[in-house]
């Protein structure tokens, strides 16, 4: 798993490559986490790249989703592949985390 | 590194007979269990999403006996692959932990809000789902949790 990260006018995109696993998916949530800690509170992840996601990458994403929550920032995904797309409404999470089809839309949404 | 024996595959893209990895239950070994099922999937002729939710179910198969399955230390889990009837692709996940029905739990509320949301059950969860068939059975010591996919 790959990241890299953007800062954009009016936010952090971050884009994830490869697989969000048992193994990768602390990564991801640690780097957020750093992220977070130096001031960045509104996120567009961009997984147009990310081929795979299991419920440890979920975790990730939802312990991020909270530690937002308590500085009032925000986070959306965009640009989710099938698989990936499939496990995200297939846990509900699609509900609770904004998705948008394209990293522009979710940028503008900010 | 590859796992066990080549099996050639044979006309038609069949797997010739079962095949197995047995490793350490650790989350280190997680790559090598997933390469593994990958390659017998394929000879199978499963291929994009259908062969992404087969290493889906066998990543949170696997990742639940990593988590319980040893509490006190350590021990090995053994994934088989092989296929039934032409029709049936069947993995078995067995392990000789301390009893562990995963097929017990609840599933997940996939309604609440992000405040009550918990991710414990989610695995089993999207087991159950990608699935065509998942049964649990403890024998001899060991728990075997067998997933099926339709071919």
């Amino acid at each position: 798993m790959e990241l890299h990260v953007k800062n954009e006018e009016k936010g952090t995109l971050v884009s994830v490559s490869g697989r969000m696993d048992a193994v990768s998916s602390p990564e991801f949530e640690k780097e957020l986490s750093g992220l977070i800690d130096e001031g960045n509170v509104n996120f567009v992840i961009d997984l147009a790249e990310l081929d795979y996601i299991s419920s440890s990458g979920l975790r990730s994403v939802l312990a991020t989703a909270k530690k937002l929550k308590t500085k009032n920032g925000q986070i959306s995904l965009a640009a989710l592949q099938t698989v990936v797309k499939e496990v995200f409404e297939i846990s509900g999470f699609s509900t609770i985390i904004p998705i948008y089809e394209s990293v522009e839309e979710a940028l503008a949404a900010l | 590194m590859e796992p066990g024996v080549h099996a050639r595959a044979e006309k038609g893209g069949r797997m010739p007979s079962m095949k197995s990895l047995k490793l350490a239950a650790t989350i280190e070994n997680l790559d090598q269990f997933i390469s593994f099922v990958h390659t017998c999937s394929e000879t199978c002729g499963f291929e994009g999403k259908r062969a992404m939710e087969i290493e889906l179910a066998v990543e949170e198969a696997l990742v639940n006996v990593f988590n319980y399955a040893y509490p006190d230390g350590e021990g090995e889990v053994e994934l088989r692959c092989s296929v039934e009837g032409d029709t049936r692709f069947v993995i078995e996940i067995r392990d000789e932990g301390i009893p562990f029905d995963a097929l017990e739990r609840p599933d997940p509320d996939t309604t609440a809000g992000i405040e009550d949301r918990a991710i414990g059950g989610l695995g089993i969860f999207f087991i159950k789902k990608v699935a065509d068939d998942v049964r649990y059975r403890r024998t001899d010591g060991m728990n075997i949790l067998t997933v099926v996919f339709q071919v």
